[in-house]
């Protein structure tokens, strides 16, 4: 196991920035979750740690040790790919001693952690059988077996669970998960998918265009979003993002003629003051359409149910939102649509950064 | 199509016939098949081919494994270069055979004047029995060794990089890679190249009329040059058919022993 940090890394393909000047420690033990939209240099900025990438400068340190020039063989890392990358030539038994046997270590020594990892993935049945007659989450799970068997420092996976049906998919995660925290092993985890980053990761790490936009365990991730792309990367259906212009007495929506009245001390007063152009975000679970009084007048455009909960959109100008119906029964499309202070994010216009309101939520 | 030609060569086996003498065919059983099986001669001449065939497809393997490695990979040049490479292989087996016939002449031959260059005594290449099989082998090869990269290079190719990405965070080195990776997952492709070099090589006929005429004396004929020498030199056609009988059946048999071994290795994937 090891601490795993990267310091002011940037890697260049033939002028292409992938990973700009990135920096972050990875602490012993810790589940690290890379998310972000493709191309976003995630998979690069994992490929640099694993040694099949070569930085264009900046360091790569495994405990505190440059780690640079050392080839992915030399790392003592393990890594578990997008697709497979099983060997198909030989017996899933094989597969998993291949790391062992490429390194020289004693019979004795592989048969005793082949049954250990053998236990922990339950693949007893599996092991004379070749990679070509496993369905893909076996497979992966054969990879991850594979990745463990020699204690590696860090774990790398790259998008492990993309390739492997919806149903399993939820076992695989929560078995990943269990594994890791059993191990303890420093992980650092690739993925598009932020139910997987948010359910597995100790801290998120999110990246849009080669850069890390925001460090954060989930949570804050979801609540304290720092700019526009992290509030509507994080978050299904995505964060409303309206136009404002402040009026007397409250905000105007986008280009219609409704006020939405906000407490003082929700507002950012000095950004307001400073008269700078804000952005309200805000997303759709603190949108109500309600029999309640005391909300907005917007027009309802449609009313649709996913499972338990309903969704309506409405409409502000041109921009469609969307929002929760909580009416006990639906009725027409006319609605009292509420904002939940708590959930109004400001953004600066112009550069999309989030801008605090005076008191925290 | 197939069928008559076939079944008259085995017709003609079995009869005492020469297609110069039309009308005097007579059925003589297996008696083409004993004569020519107890005949010393021709032992020599599946010696002879045994040793060529030997000689030719290990280093057509070794050299076309170790060439197609290197053009796997991406270099600067490497279209190029793999278009020459292949030119051999286009040629006509008796341009290959004359080819190779001057550069070995004794007298003026370029071998020879690279030999002398560097202070070596001559050789006389097609005069003697061990040179000119090594010197047959070596046009073989230079012609059929082009045909294994080919086929090795696609093998090499069609392994996906993540394997090989897998592989080195493993800890496999370059050469435990080669081994346990790289030849077992292109075996399948490579077992197929040697079928077909085992065949051809065994087969081979017009590269020794142009390069050898099968001298010196007979020594160099291999069984093939002798099924058209008795057929068409002496036309003992009866006989001739036996031989190429016993040639179809041994090369049936190897081909049959090497594809079920193919199916075997297509088994596990």
């Amino acid at each position: 196991m090891a601490e795993i940090a990267l310091k002011n890394l940037s890697i260049e393909f033939g002028g292409f920035k992938a990973v700009d000047d990135v920096s972050l420690t990875v602490a012993n033990g810790e589940f690290v979750v890379y998310l972000g939209p493709s191309g976003c240099g995630k998979t690069t900025t994992l490929r640099s740690i694993a040694g099949l990438v070569r930085a264009t400068s900046g360091d790569v340190l495994f405990d505190g040790v440059r780690v640079n020039e050392l080839t992915a063989s030399e790392r003592n890392i393990a890594m578990v790919f997008q697709f497979v990358s099983l060997y198909p030539h030989l017996s899933i038994k094989e597969n998993i001693v291949f790391p062992l046997k490429a390194r020289g270590v004693t019979k004795v020594q592989i048969a005793r952690k082949l049954e250990w990892v053998t236990d922990i993935f339950k693949l007893g049945d599996e092991l004379a059988r070749y990679p070509g007659a496993l369905p893909p989450g076996a497979r992966q799970k054969v990879a991850l077996a594979r990745a463990v068997i020699r204690d590696p420092a860090v774990l790398l996976l790259d998008e492990p669970l993309s390739a492997i049906d919806e149903q399993f998919r939820e076992e695989m995660r929560w078995e990943l998960g269990h594994l890791q925290r059993q191990l303890g092993v420093t992980t650092i985890y690739v993925t598009h998918d932020q139910r997987e980053a948010m359910s597995l990761a100790d801290r998120i790490v999110l990246m849009n265009n080669g850069s890390i936009v925001q460090v954060s365990e989930p949570n804050r991730m979801f609540f304290d979003p720092v700019d526009v792309f992290a509030g509507q990367f994080i978050g299904s259906p995505s964060m409303n993002l309206i136009d404002l212009a402040p009026v007397e007495g409250g905000l105007r929506l986008g280009d219609s003629d409704v006020t939405l009245t906000v407490a003082r001390d929700r507002l950012p007063q000095w950004a307001l003051s400073a008269g700078r152009p804000l952005k309200l975000g805000v997303r759709p679970v603190n949108v109500h359409l309600t029999d309640e009084p005391g909300g907005v007048f917007l027009p309802v455009e449609d009313i649709y149910s996913v499972g338990r909960e309903r969704f309506f959109s409405f409409r502000i100008g041109e921009t469609v939102h969307q929002g929760v119906d909580k009416r006990v029964s639906p009725g027409g499309s006319e609605g009292c649509v509420h904002f939940d202070p708590e959930g109004l994010l400001f953004f600066d216009a112009a550069t999309g950064r989030r801008v605090a309101a005076e008191v925290k939520g | 199509m197939v069928a008559y030609p076939f079944f008259s060569l085995i017709y003609y086996s079995f009869h005492n016939f020469s297609a110069l003498r039309q009308g005097t065919m007579k059925p003589v059983g297996f008696k083409n098949y004993t004569f020519l099986l107890s005949d010393p001669e021709l032992w020599d001449r599946f010696v002879f081919t045994g040793k060529f065939v030997f000689i030719c497809v290990t280093l057509q393997m070794l050299i076309g494994i170790f060439v197609g490695y290197q053009m796997q990979k991406n270099f600067r040049g490497r279209d190029v270069v793999f278009t020459i490479l292949m030119m051999p292989m286009m040629l006509s087996p008796v341009v290959v055979g004359f080819l190779w016939r001057y550069m070995l002449n004794s007298e003026w031959g370029l071998v020879n004047f690279l030999l002398a260059s560097v202070g070596l005594a001559k050789v006389d290449w097609l005069g003697q029995t061990t040179p000119a099989l090594w010197a047959a082998a070596a046009a073989d090869t230079w012609m059929w060794t082009p045909f294994i990269v080919l086929l090795a290079t696609a093998a090499f190719r069609g392994i996906p990089e993540t394997i090989y990405e897998a592989a080195e965070v493993d800890g496999a080195s370059p050469a435990y890679r080669f081994f346990r990776i790289t030849l077992p997952m292109s075996a399948p492709v490579l077992f197929i190249a040697l079928i077909l070099r085992l065949i051809d090589s065994f087969k081979q006929y017009d590269l020794f009329v142009a390069l050898t005429g099968g001298g010196p004396g007979s020594s160099t004929e291999t069984v093939s040059f002798a099924v058209a020498k008795t057929a068409f030199s002496y036309f003992y056609t009866g006989e001739a058919s036996a031989l190429a009988v016993i040639l179809l059946v041994i090369i049936i048999g190897l081909s049959m022993i090497l594809v079920r071994h193919l199916t075997k290795i297509g088994e596990k994937y």
